[in-house]
């Protein structure tokens, strides 16, 4: 089976070709970025059980391109507090970093272009994985630089958030890649994937997988962590003043960053370009050479991106404390550990794939549960359950607190449907003063149901809805 | 070294800095402009404005330049991990052991610093 390209073979393409590539990933990254902004409105709308976009173009596919064009022709509003050259270059910062950072990364084996044998990716480094972390930091300065330079409350307090988030991530981001090196025993993208020829390296570390993509939300801004741009704290945070086409690049920068760590995070984590692995058997790995690699690319890409999308439609924002927690006490010193863990297994010589694999797969379970559980089982403690009888009305903590058996008064709708329904036989009598009778009295009763029962039933009709709405578009 | 491998990803960097150029530079030619001065003030959900000048010594919690300086630590020490995974085959029992007690020597210091309460936000 070939293992891919060496690192040598990299820097050799005549000019056309390297201009074709770049091209290419350029297209590739606003094709995805399009695509994604769709992918991630219609996922949220189906979780959310609303219709989601319909209305431009089949089914709604055409409506972040119109959204994209609509920006263009926005006027472009300069705020006379702004420092214009900074303000100007913040999001083009953003967007440089944001293109560069996907240029090592792995899209298939060497294939045949008009002839000749390249490899489908645009170039590889000795260092290709510092390149991608180091466009990462250096996009915080976009970041920073825009909201500084915008000169308006909201968007510094984004920015300085995102700055101390990014940095906090960046570590727990880094951590993890450390095991994989210590596997791959290099830097360069296209020898970590032909490292994975056997095993993917989500499997035998998959505790980094977790902690790479836990650390990747983070990074990205994206739910549950987007607190630099909180809505209901920070208006649109550190693109609070941003509009029309300088928006667009901000925009466009986060979702390229999404679309960058999944892509880094297949090629680190889940055999990059390789084929899954029933269907890598298939005919000597056939699916493995030519061009198919492209749609296995492509596809775990897609998968990890419907995680982040299923991530902020599951999980509510966390408070800041929570999430810098999360960040240093629990992702920095996990990872030390397991990387300790890692390299002594592999000094011990219990480099059995089968061991390795159970290894992973155990602490990735265990850390789980120590996750999931550690806010949660440290609360109850001082919570309901030691405190005998909190007075009604009141928590421990002094907060109000709605009684046990609260009665939620019906909806609007509600009354309206049950008036309607024991009025309609009757409709030969006083509709009016029996609608009002049972509009002013309790309509359980009336509908055959026990007063206990009606908020329960009136809680399953009322409408869902849910935490997360689509997210605003910003001012613009 | 080969500098080949580098010029593609210069290529990137003139392409982006081109399309982010060329998107700034159109925007003012294809949208319209009519200015007032609610538009040009800062944006506050309305209320007259409190403009926060550049670079006017606003205070922040001192905590994020602690966070910056414990970034600083930890990064640093990613850093010195990385060559060490890199060679770890090369390596052998010795790097192992070094490398444990440089995990340790940056473990007493992340512990003092939880300890003292660097890593608590309130």
């Amino acid at each position: 089976m070939a293992s891919g390209p060496a690192l040598a073979d990299f820097g050799h393409d005549a000019w056309w070709l390297i201009v074709l590539k770049i091209i290419v990933i350029f297209a590739f990254l606003n094709v995805m970025t399009i695509f994604t902004i769709v992918f991630e409105r219609k996922v949220v709308a189906r979780m959310q059980q609303r219709t989601g976009l319909n209305q431009v173009g089949p089914r709604g596919w055409l409506q972040s391109l119109m959204d994209g064009l609509k920006l263009i022709l926005k006027e472009s509003v300069m705020p006379t507090e702004v420092r214009r050259v900074v303000y100007v270059i913040a999001p083009a910062i953003s967007a440089i970093c944001a293109f560069v950072a996907f240029s090592v990364i792995p899209f298939g084996p060497e294939v045949s272009i008009a002839g000749h044998r390249t490899p489908l990716q645009l170039t590889d480094l000795p260092v290709a994985v510092l390149l991608v972390f180091a466009c990462s930091a250096i996009g915080v300065y976009g970041v920073v630089l825009g909201g500084w330079a915008s000169g308006s409350p909201y968007p510094l307090y984004g920015a300085v958030r995102s700055a101390a988030q990014l940095i906090s991530y960046e570590v727990a981001m880094g951590l993890p890649l450390v095991a994989v090196l210590i596997n791959s025993g290099s830097l360069s993208t296209s020898q970590i994937v032909a490292g994975q020829t056997r095993v993917w390296y989500g499997i035998i570390l998959a505790p980094s997988l977790v902690s790479y993509f836990i650390a990747g939300v983070g990074e990205t801004n994206r739910a549950p962590f987007d607190l630099p741009e909180a809505e209901s704290e920070l208006v649109g945070g550190f693109h609070t003043e941003y509009s029309s086409v300088m928006f667009m690049l901000f925009y466009l920068a986060e979702y390229i960053n999404m679309i960058t760590v999944s892509a880094l995070c297949t090629t680190l984590f889940l055999g990059g370009w390789r084929a899954p692995w029933p269907l890598s058997m298939v005919d000597h790995g056939v699916l493995n050479r030519g061009w198919w690699p492209l749609l296995w690319l492509v596809a775990k890409i897609l998968i990890l991106l419907f995680v982040f999308v299923w991530v902020r439609a599951t999980l509510p924002r966390l408070r800041y404390d929570q999430f810098m927690r999360l960040g240093w006490k629990v992702l920095v010193p996990g990872n030390l550990l397991w990387i300790v863990v890692v390299a002594a297994l592999r000094t011990a010589g219990l480099g059995g794939l089968p061991a390795r694999i159970g290894i992973g797969v155990g602490v990735a379970v265990l850390a789980l549960l120590i996750v999931s559980l550690w806010p949660g089982g440290a609360r109850p403690a001082s919570g309901p359950a030691d405190s005998p009888a909190p007075a009604p009305g009141s928590a421990p903590g002094g907060y109000p607190l709605p009684p046990m058996d609260l009665v939620v008064p019906p909806s609007p709708r509600t009354r309206r449907l049950v008036t309607d329904r024991s009025t309609a036989p009757a409709a030969g009598g006083s509709p009016g003063a029996e609608a009002g009778a049972a509009a002013g009295g309790s309509p359980g009763a009336e509908a055959g149901l026990d007063p206990v029962q009606q908020p329960v039933q009136t809680l399953l009709e009322a409408p869902l809805v849910g935490p997360a709405e689509d997210r605003p578009q910003g001012p613009q | 070294m080969n500098l080949g491998q580098w010029v593609p990803i210069v290529g990137l960097v003139v392409l982006g800095a081109l399309f982010a150029l060329f998107s700034v530079a159109i925007a003012p030619v294809v949208g319209p402009n009519r200015p007032n001065r609610a538009k040009l003030s800062a944006y506050e959900c309305g209320i007259e404005p409190t403009p926060e000048p550049v670079g006017s010594g606003r205070r922040f919690p001192v905590k994020f330049y602690l966070t910056a300086m414990l970034f600083i630590v930890f990064d640093i020490e990613i850093i010195f991990l990385y060559p060490w995974a890199v060679s770890f085959n090369a390596l052998g029992t010795f790097g192992f052991v070094e490398m444990l007690l440089f995990i340790a020597t940056a473990f007493v210091a992340y512990a003092y610093v939880w300890r003292r309460g660097g890593l608590d936000w309130d």
